[in-house]
């Protein structure tokens, strides 16, 4: 079953969350658990790629416009093959193409840099355009932050989204997703700046709004679907929860961007695989590459 | 040739080329009679977008379109389109998207409407970006070389451009060339570095000087970056004395730039002509005679310089 197979593939990546984090002994784990499920649904299934030809013309677009998540992106790219997995843990050392924030030009298959809140939209705009000039069939997919959509030009991209390039060059190449966590640094989006009620909001704006949870596999290749049959640009608000799996960083504003320590990290790890306390010896006995990681964490607190 | 703005130039050199190479699109921001890329909107109506008056948005779109495989013209009032200077940071230079910055109504001589219409700060903005080439071209000439240049170049530039006419000073076998300046008067006193609208003014200037008896070699700076560091270091060791002549602040600009390369390599020196405190409204003419960037001005200050 599809579905299975992206589940197991999302476990994996959140493991691998964890550990690029606790090596790199800082970013951002909340946002990066929360997109996690998006990204695993757009590039194990979806997205039309070849990670050996990152620069070919008609290859889909993901731009991670909430670029403090790139985590999550690379852990999805070295698994599609951009990059040996190995190359994980070198998350934000020097000389590393993994820079804490996607940077385009050190690593190929990052379509543009992001993390500098509210760019990635006009990007994605720009992008979708220039590919319906010249009649490639590839479609563009934006990721924002919810926190994110607070900056100014996040909305005069979404004005301009639903007009631009009409009546030839519409954008129906364009499928924007909100990754809603609710929280943002400093504290709940609502306590902060509010953005209710967002899918009104982005209705008024013109845009087709399709509301799921961003953690359900079949929601999210349903609504995929519906945005690619949709004429005109399409934003999917996706509920999520911000550090999903962690029962210790999930909806809690700290996990923003702090990376666990060792034995947070070995208990992150333990409840992503969904094995309890009492079971955990017998786990790590019985799978040796788990247990290999443990060891590498667990070595990380003497250094 | 008679005297032409460098931004009617541009759109006119612009239209050609976006004949011979549909990847050309302009992006504007409700403003493309002013930037004069309005006559490419009527003829390519499908390769220019009017993104209203929202150049954030403009700059990022800018961006992808270049990503894509377009040669987007991004292009806006000079302080317009730069000061969104962090999406140019991050989604053009950063990025290193192909997209062609073009500021129009650079400086004080577009005049009455004032100071929030000037730009005035965008080369000091810009030449701190690392991979930003800054040209401003000096007449019509040149403005048509390098706008053919820009759309060859691969990688992000800025192309700073004028509201008002610009007098011929190129020769007509000139060649606009990357980090290469043109010396347009031979000298031994001084060397007189102008720029975009105020290189003819440097010629004049050179004019009253010569009957002084002060040898001003005169020199047109149209790629302030890259600079030409060879032309700079052997024209100041030849003359021993620099001034520069920009309608720019006084800070960060051409001066700035010729500051840094001959405080490191070859300390001479140096006076620099350029705008001080916020401009404001008034007639052009007067608004250059206040700032000393008029010949008179110019030749007042170099001889006040060289003590003659």
């Amino acid at each position: 079953m599809a579905d299975a197979r992206l589940v197991a593939t999302a476990r994996e990546c959140r493991v691998q969350i964890i550990r690029m984090l606790t090596h790199a002994g800082s970013g951002h784990p909340g946002g990066s658990l929360s997109v996690i499920d998006i990204l695993t649904a757009l590039y194990f299934g979806r997205l039309r790629y070849d990670p050996t030809r990152p620069d070919w013309p008609d290859r889909d677009r993901v731009v991670l416009s909430k670029g403090h998540a790139v985590p999550a992106l690379y852990t999805v790219m070295a698994k599609a093959g951009y990059f040996p997995e190995s190359q994980l843990i070198t998350l934000r050392k020097l000389g590393s193409p993994l820079q804490g924030h996607p940077d385009r030009t050190m690593l190929p298959g990052i379509e543009a840099a992001t993390g500098s809140l509210g760019q990635g939209l006009s990007i994605s705009l720009g992008l979708a355009l220039g590919l319906r000039l010249r009649r490639s069939p590839a479609r563009v997919y934006c990721i924002l932050g919810d926190g994110e959509i607070q900056e100014g030009q996040v909305w005069e991209a979404a004005m301009a989204a639903p007009k631009l390039g009409l009546p030839m060059h519409g954008l129906d190449n364009l499928t924007v997703i909100l990754d809603y966590n609710k929280i943002q640094l400093d504290n709940f989006v609502a306590k902060i700046l509010d953005l209710e009620p967002v899918l009104a909001k982005w209705q008024a704006f013109g845009w087709a709004v399709i509301e799921i949870d961003g953690h359900d596999f079949d929601q999210i290749g349903k609504a995929l679907d519906q945005a690619e049959a949709t004429v005109g640009p399409v934003i999917i608000v996706a509920h999520t929860i911000k550090g999903k799996g962690v029962s210790f960083m999930e909806n809690d504003p700290e996990w923003h961007g702090k990376a666990p320590k060792p034995a947070e990290a070995i208990q992150a790890i333990r409840e992503i695989l969904g094995v309890g306390d009492a079971a955990w010896d017998g786990h790590l006995a019985k799978n040796p590459g788990t247990r290999a990681l443990v060891d590498e964490l667990r070595a990380l607190e003497k250094k | 040739m008679p005297a032409k703005a460098s931004r009617a130039a541009f759109g006119e050199a612009l239209l050609e080329l976006g004949a011979k190479d549909d990847r050309i699109v302009t992006v504007d921001a409700d403003l493309s009679k002013s930037t004069m890329t309005a006559k490419f909107a009527k003829t390519y109506p499908d390769r220019a977008f009017n993104l209203g008056i929202a150049e954030s948005n403009m700059v990022g779109i800018g961006a992808g379109l270049a990503l894509a495989g377009r040669i987007p013209f991004v292009c806006s009032f000079a302080c317009f389109v730069v000061g969104r200077f962090e999406t140019i940071r991050i989604s053009v230079a950063y990025t290193n998207a192909n997209v062609k910055i073009v500021g129009t109504h650079a400086g004080i001589a577009i005049g009455e409407d004032g100071y929030s219409q000037m730009g005035l700060e965008d080369i000091a903005c810009i030449r701190s970006l690392p991979n930003i080439p800054v040209i401003q071209p000096a007449d019509e000439l040149e403005t048509r070389q390098a706008v053919a240049w820009a759309v060859e170049h691969q990688g992000p530039l800025y192309l700073r451009l004028t509201r008002q006419n610009l007098e011929p000073v190129c020769p007509p076998d000139y060649r606009f060339r990357p980090g290469r300046w043109l010396v347009l008067r031979p000298g031994n006193d001084v060397t007189l570095i102008g720029s975009g609208g105020t290189v003819f003014n440097c010629v004049e200037a050179a004019r009253l000087l010569e009957a002084d008896g002060i040898s001003a070699e005169v020199v047109n700076a149209a790629s302030i970056k890259p600079l030409d560091e060879e032309l700079l270091l052997r024209s100041a060791g030849k003359t021993g004395h620099v001034v520069t002549v920009e309608d720019h602040s006084i800070q960060g600009g051409l001066g700035g730039a010729v500051a840094e390369i001959l405080g490191e390599v070859l300390p001479t020196p140096l006076k620099r002509l350029g705008v001080q405190g916020f401009g404001e409204s008034g007639d052009a003419k007067g608004l250059y005679a206040k700032h000393g960037l008029d010949p008179a001005g110019i030749a007042a200050s170099i001889r006040k310089f060289l003590n003659r």
